[in-house]
């Protein structure tokens, strides 16, 4: 196994997370009850993705600096699996809200910035398998993913504060969408952001092998450069 | 590689160290999910599902490993 010490910190922090998580006291706070343990696994996971997506732009930033296919396939990949996140978060966080909102959808507007986002992020692979010539898929999905990442942002960290929502932070209500301070206590934090880098790096490690596999894939395209 | 090892020796270290204040915050709590004292079993499950695909994960790494080693 290629540089394990970071996957062997992920399965560890993992591990922890699932484990203190579900067993560390937790403040009670309104019909939340139990289900604030959803802050170990739900919001956490949705940091990992944001990071995910994060990296896939830098990538995109970097192809269009540089044309190196090797960076459209990082950019790609990372994409990908940000992609994937982001719908187990989206499915996650609607059985959350049926047992806490009442309903799975109630078209709260993070549920939605978020849902438009998705089908922002899907087309940009049905764009990149519309886009024969490889160049110009590179190309062309890179620029898309920069505009796609900078719609999602606001959508997902921006609008939500400024209309009144049901997520913590909405307009009105103190605190950060994510993680409202007065929710989130000592011992919680303590698993909370072990838990943020243990998703990142169960992220990475995912993407790099779907990397592994189009740099093997690609050989020739790559070394015909 | 072997300091890297040493770093994350210690934070295993802190973790179980910081598991063992939670443990005793446990036994004074009694909220209705864990009344029962069941809920380890849903946490044997979780664990079992993430060690499960833990080590699919790892499979996987090596085999595209070999395949990366033969080209």
């Amino acid at each position: 196994m290629r540089k394990s010490w970071w996957k062997i910190l992920a399965a560890v922090l993992l591990i922890y997370t699932f484990t203190a998580g579900f067993l560390i006291k937790v403040p009670l706070i309104g019909n939340l009850k139990e289900t604030i343990r959803n802050l170990f696994f739900h919001v956490p996971m949705w940091f990992g993705q944001i990071i995910l997506l994060t990296t896939s732009l830098v990538y995109s930033i970097l192809y269009l600096r540089k044309p190196d296919l090797r960076r459209d396939i990082y950019a790609s990949c990372f994409a990908k699996t940000g992609i994937l996140m982001g719908i187990l978060g989206l499915i996650t966080g609607a059985i959350w809200a049926t047992y806490t909102w009442g309903e799975p959808w109630s078209n709260d507007p993070k549920q939605i910035g978020v849902a438009i986002a998705l089908l922002i992020y899907f087309a940009y692979l049905v764009l990149r398998n519309a886009i024969t010539d490889i160049d110009k898929r590179a190309k062309i999905s890179a620029v898309y993913n920069i505009f796609a990442y900078f719609i999602y942002l606001p959508l997902i960290m921006i609008l939500p504060r400024l209309v009144e929502s049901l997520h913590p932070g909405g307009k009105g209500v103190e605190g950060n969408p994510g993680l409202n301070g007065a929710d989130l206590d000592a011992t919680m934090r303590l698993v909370f952001w072990p838990a943020v880098i243990g998703w990142t790096l169960l992220g990475t490690w995912i993407t790099t092998l779907n990397i592994r596999i189009y740099l093997i894939r690609d050989k020739n395209l790559l070394n015909a450069k | 590689m072997r300091n890297r090892i040493h770093y994350l020796l210690l934070l295993l270290a802190g973790i179980i160290l910081s598991t063992q204040t939670f443990a005793q915050e446990n036994l004074a709590a009694e909220t209705p999910m864990r009344s029962n004292g069941k809920i380890y079993v849903v946490l044997a499950i979780c664990i079992t599902i993430l060690l499960g695909l833990f080590i699919y994960l790892l499979s996987i790494d090596r085999k595209i490993k070999q395949i990366e080693d033969k080209q």
